[in-house]
């Protein structure tokens, strides 16, 4: 049997640590939701209320296609329109590093979810490291698979770029896990120096505490 | 092919339909308008296809915009040349399976195609209503489609779906009757007519004004004024298509020469179809209803209504798909996310997709499969949510 994780031979980084957090029958917004295989998977396994954002119209087509409802436009399209703490939880998976605004996401992220999932690529990896170090090019691999001239990725990140980030705007991390993907897309905690080992990092931030500090 | 008499249709086609006629709001129990004015006894026309389930869960109502009658699909007639107006849309196994769902349209009140408007018969004078009928509104005119609906014994609809002005009624059946609405699809469509599109029906409306045959709207009877309404028919069909479909079916190319003739008989092809369209158009169109229909969608104007379009969508049950074409300049894509937008600040499910097109905003009614294949998976997934 396939993993929830694997969809058309693609592997879809950190999707079971994700369907693992999500409690049943949560309402979630996934911004870039893609062709929505995690909101469908989340709807059938956890009978979530799934809400998401997709820029491409054949991204929605195929969401529509699962029955789910999603809307067609960028993911900062429209997040001032939500209500604070409209969502019990906000996904933002695998999108970070190519969101135009990434500040202005997080903070529309903590103030409409009452939680917020993050889950990137981590820049810090030690193979992108070497790869860099050693070639002297920019890093291309299964994580970041795009020449410099063509990579979506505009805002790549570390694990302690974010980390930091989230201190220096109090943003309460509740929940942070480091992890590589092994085969059939199974997500494999990484043990220590996150930073330097793990393929990816997600974290859990609380947004309803933060919203109401502010 | 299956052989309807002596008409060949193809498979998918619903065949040879009827329309039936239901009339309600019989004198004394007239209708009242949002105008403040009453009007009875109403006749609206209808077509359905496909049955009822005994659930009655299935069914959808479709709702046409300013030209469109109740014959959304099949054929009246053996002779008739043409389909009718949504039947790329209609029929067994397409986007509006009649094998599944049954499909109701109905002619809008104002219209000229068997519903009650401008050119029927008024009781109290035994002569056409002319310009004594009554301004109606989108939102009268789902009052009325709400007593047909009752009629037919129908408590919620799967759907309500169409383009344009249809997609302005959807959305005044979501927030007129919230309880009767599972979905709703409107396409092509806004929350309200901007300037530019007001400006447009004001010069079809001068168009016909001016026509020294219109008589102040007393024309039955005698020469009706068919150069006025061809051309407000004419301005209307510059607006339904981009730039780039013209430049693509017509370009500068000429009719019937290869050169100039220097004088002022049509001569470019885009000439040729307008006028055509002006034509065909008068054969079928009463020019009163076109002043009350455009008057109508002008009126619309939810925001104005309800305050704001999170008001006007507060209560709203429906689910949604709403979509836009990249290239439809009459009801620009922005105005459809702006009915996004406050309908998911509500909180309510809403699917959007703004497909890419070239033929601007007729898009709906053409054989787009990016429409119909989103529409189709949303009915489906509507129905087994709630059928």
């Amino acid at each position: 049997m396939k993993s929830t994780a694997e969809h058309g031979g693609e592997i879809r980084a950190g999707y079971d640590i994700i369907i693992e957090e999500v409690p049943a029958h949560s309402r979630v917004l996934d911004l870039g939701c893609g062709d929505g295989v995690l909101l469908y998977t989340l709807q059938r396994v956890k009978k979530i209320d799934g809400y998401g954002v997709e820029l491409s119209a054949e991204g929605v087509s195929m969401c529509l296609e699962k029955g789910l409802y999603c809307y067609q436009g960028d993911i900062d399209d429209g997040l001032a329109d939500y209500k604070s703490n409209s969502f019990d939880y906000v996904i933002l998976n695998q999108t970070l590093q190519s969101t135009k605004k990434p500040e202005y996401v997080l903070a529309e992220i903590m103030r409409i979810g009452k939680n917020a999932i993050i889950s990137f690529p981590n820049f810090g990896y030690y193979q992108i490291r070497l790869q860099l170090l050693c070639k002297g090019t920019m890093p291309k691999n299964r994580l970041l698979p795009y020449e410099w001239y063509e990579s979506p990725n505009i805002h790549l990140l570390t694990i302690r770029d974010f980390l930091r980030y989230c201190r220096g705007n109090h943003y309460p991390v509740k929940k942070e896990r480091h992890f590589n993907v092994g085969v059939g897309g199974v997500s494999l905690p990484t043990v220590a120096a996150a930073n330097l080992f793990a393929q990816y990092g997600m974290f859990v931030l609380d947004g309803e505490k933060f919203t109401g500090a502010s | 092919m299956k052989t309807n008499g002596i008409l060949d249709v193809p498979d998918d086609s619903v065949g040879l339909v009827k329309t039936e006629y239901f009339t309600f709001a019989v004198i004394p129990d007239e209708m009242r308008l949002v105008s403040g004015r009453s009007l009875g006894p109403v006749t609206l026309a209808y077509e359905t296809y496909g049955n009822l389930n005994a659930e009655r869960t299935n069914a959808v109502l479709l709702l046409h915009a300013l030209s469109g009658s109740a014959h959304a699909a099949g054929y009246n007639s053996n002779d008739d040349l043409y389909p009718g107006w949504w039947d790329l849309y209609v029929g067994p196994g397409k986007t509006f399976d009649t094998n599944r769902y049954f499909i109701i349209c109905s002619n809008v009140i104002g219209g000229c195609t068997g519903s009650t408007g401008p050119a029927s018969i008024d009781p109290g004078t035994g002569k056409e209503y002319g310009l004594s009928f009554p301004i109606v509104t989108i939102h009268d005119m789902v009052n009325a489609q709400y007593h047909l609906v009752r009629h037919l014994g129908i408590d919620r609809l799967l759907a309500v779906a169409g383009g344009s002005m249809g997609g302005m009624q959807a959305l005044q059946w979501c927030i007129s009757y919230p309880g009767m609405v599972a979905s709703a699809i409107p396409l092509a469509s806004s929350a309200s007519l901007s300037a530019q599109g007001i400006a447009f029906n004001e010069v079809g409306r001068q168009a016909i004004f001016r026509d020294p045959n219109w008589c102040g709207g007393d024309y039955y009877g005698g020469n009706k004024p068919e150069a006025g309404l061809g051309l407000a028919r004419m301005i209307g069909h510059i607006t339904y298509m981009s730039e780039q479909l013209m430049h693509e079916k017509f370009g500068r190319r000429l009719q019937d020469a290869d050169l100039f003739s220097f004088n002022f008989e049509s001569e470019f092809m885009v000439e040729s179809y307008l006028h055509h369209q002006g034509i065909k158009f008068v054969n079928r169109f009463d020019a009163n209803s076109y002043l009350y229909i455009t008057k109508a969608i002008d009126y619309f104007d939810l925001k104005a209504d309800y305050g704001s379009l999170g008001a006007a969508f507060e209560k709203v049950e429906a689910d949604f798909l709403i979509i836009s074409y990249t290239s439809d300049w009459l009801y620009p894509s922005e105005q459809s996310r702006e009915i996004v937008r406050a309908l998911r600040a509500c909180g309510k499910h809403v699917g959007y997709t703004e497909i890419d097109s070239d033929t601007g905003h007729d898009t709906f009614l053409l054989d787009d499969r990016q429409t119909q294949r989103n529409i189709a998976n949303f009915l489906r997934s509507q129905f087994e949510k709630h059928g």
